[in-house]
């Protein structure tokens, strides 16, 4: 049976979620069109994350296991992505549109003359088995189907959040896979990493989200956020000029959120980043500009002065005043 | 000293001003200003200042049609050293695969190259393969979403700061290598006023076609790609109600607590 292989990325043993995402939908693929969905698990000590992995959709999970792979090194993951594609061949691999999984797919691609799909919204095969997917541009105004031709292995980046993570009952097999090589880094080496909290909103149910129109005042639009019990988000600028970290970033660039509400504040409504509240419940949004493209997304659009609504809407939600 | 520092840099239309005609199936770039990406801007700039720190010979090369000659000539403004252009017919509808390879050949051809920038993807199709893609082709490492190179050490090595998720990581590189360099990671240069006059009326634009890279029609374009767009559709925003609140501060944020109660 042809094999459609997930790329199931991790860093120090804790699995990306997305790469979940990719593999539950493999699944689906693989049941509708006859593959066997394999999930491609390196790390270091991670065979016995196997079994959390491999509930997702897989019939099997290939397992490599060394101390040079506990975090993502390109130089050292694309080597062994080539030595399993050579043993194996398979029909397609999956990444998610995590940074490393595109990293990683862009190198493959090349090495193997084979066609990828760049962070698609939607996943499917042709009658000839070739990869088909949806792929948004131009800030997410525009979506191309796009196609691979003939090429195998054939390549797709998923965005992340757009499929849903399931579990299968069904039984799957671990390999454990012994490539025969030396696994030391030649030329790439990791010298530190600094990790803070992160805090995945695309998953959050209530996000203030913050734009340039708030002059980058996180200090308000955090208060606001801890009395409505939401996360903060950002538009691409603010988190540009460094005032928040690119985790929080909303749109093509960044995350898609699906929250119950959306209150964003001083954002203009950018292509790039209305393209991540499309999928949001409730959009409430505040701005000086009452003809500004935001108008579009919004259910509410409150017309006035970010700082002086806001500060009084803080003083209602603590109750210091009443409505 | 450092040898050349190549930038690929590519000309996009900006997104907000792209239209398209759902009947017609068509993406109209006309109306749209050009810009260069803003990512490949941010590039250059790191370009540059190694250039001030180590030394070593700043060019600019893209892959596009003769009129983004004016976009070459900016980035040779803001203080690249020297700019090619390749350019032919023949390379119309690439996908990420012959663009990687020719890309790559011309770099190949410049030569003597010891660190290679990007734009960590481009606002257009934004696929962000491009950078691995040439790393594959030229046979070096590359490093992707990387916010700086902090130092560059005389042992052909060069410390590089790496976003990833929740933080960043510090590497460690051989030269030569690829990078993929975060957008908005430094605020690119505005030309000098005197170095701009130059570069529009002075400055020698070198101009390359495949033949001059050696390469064949049937190794890009259209038929050289992995990848075909079958069908093109317009994301429509979703139905919104679109209600515009005005008044006083005072009431618009009661309105607001009005909306908010009932997810509190």
């Amino acid at each position: 049976m042809e094999e459609l292989w997930v790329f199931i990325e991790q860093d120090e043993g804790e699995v990306e979620e997305s790469s979940l995402e990719v593999l539950s939908k493999a699944r689906e693929l693989g049941d509708k069109y006859g593959f066997e969905v394999v999930a491609i698990f390196l790390g270091d000590g991670v065979k016995n994350k196997a079994e959390e992995v491999g509930k997702h959709g897989a019939s099997k999970v290939l397992v490599v296991d060394n101390p040079n792979l506990r975090h993502y090194n390109s130089e050292l993951y694309s080597k062994v992505m080539e030595k399993l594609i050579m043993k194996y061949n398979p029909n397609t691999v999956l990444f998610s549109a995590t940074r490393n999984g595109r990293d990683l797919a862009g190198r493959i691609a090349v090495k193997f003359k084979s066609g990828l799909l760049a962070h698609v919204i939607s996943l499917d095969f042709d009658e000839s088995k070739d990869l088909v997917g949806k792929v948004p541009g131009f800030g997410g105004n525009i979506a191309a189907v796009v196609k691979c031709i003939e090429s195998r292995p054939q390549l797709a980046t998923v965005t992340p959040g757009v499929f849903e993570i399931k579990e299968y009952k069904s039984t799957f097999e671990v390999i454990e896979e012994d490539l025969g090589v030396e696994l030391e880094p030649k030329n790439i080496k990791i010298l530190s990493k600094e990790k803070g909290e992160y805090i995945d909103i695309s998953k959050s149910e209530k996000v203030v989200v913050a734009g340039m129109g708030t002059g980058g005042r996180m200090d308000l639009v955090e208060e606001l956020a801890k009395l409505l019990g939401a996360d903060v988000g950002v538009t691409r600028p603010l988190a540009d000029i460094g005032v928040a970290p690119r985790d929080i970033q909303i749109g093509s660039t960044g995350v898609t959120l699906k929250s119950k509400l959306a209150l964003i504040l001083g954002a203009s409504g950018a292509p790039h980043f209305t393209s991540g509240i499309k999928d949001c419940g409730l959009v409430i949004t505040v701005n000086k500009d009452p003809e500004a493209p935001i108008k579009e997304y919004s259910d509410y659009l409150v017309v006035g002065d970010i700082f002086e609504i806001i500060p009084r809407l803080v003083k209602l939600l603590r109750g210091e005043e009443n409505a | 000293m450092l040898r050349n520092i190549i930038v690929a840099l590519k000309v996009v239309p900006k997104p907000e001003e792209v239209t398209f005609n759902p009947e017609t199936k068509t993406v109209d770039r006309s109306k749209a200003r050009n810009e260069i990406n803003p990512a490949d801007k941010n590039a250059l700039e790191l370009a540059l200042r190694l250039k001030e720190k180590y030394g070593g010979k700043v060019i600019v090369v893209s892959m596009g049609p003769p009129i983004w000659d004016k976009y070459l000539r900016l980035a040779v403004a803001m203080g690249a050293d020297d700019a090619i252009l390749i350019s032919d017919r023949a390379l119309a509808g690439s996908d990420t695969f012959p663009t990687t390879r020719t890309l790559a050949t011309a770099i190949k051809k410049i030569g003597n190259y010891d660190i290679i920038l990007c734009g960590e993807e481009s606002s257009d199709g934004g696929t962000g393969q491009v950078p691995p893609g040439i790393g594959e082709w030229l046979d070096i490492p590359h490093i992707t979403f990387i916010s700086d190179i902090i130092e560059i050490s005389e042992d052909g090595w060069a410390e590089v700061k790496r976003t990833i998720k929740g933080g960043h990581e510090i590497l460690k590189v051989k030269l030569p290598f690829i990078a993929a360099v975060e957008l908005g990671c430094n605020t690119p240069r505005f030309p000098d006023f005197r170095r701009k006059r130059w570069a529009d009326r002075e400055f020698q634009l070198t101009i390359w076609n495949i033949g001059d890279l050696g390469l064949n029609p049937e190794e890009v374009g259209l038929k050289g790609s992995k990848t075909i767009v079958v069908d093109l559709e317009e994301v429509r925003p979703p139905e919104r109600k679109r209600e515009v609140l005005t008044g006083a501060p005072d009431e618009l944020a009661k309105k607001l607590y009005e909306l908010l109660k009932g997810y509190l």
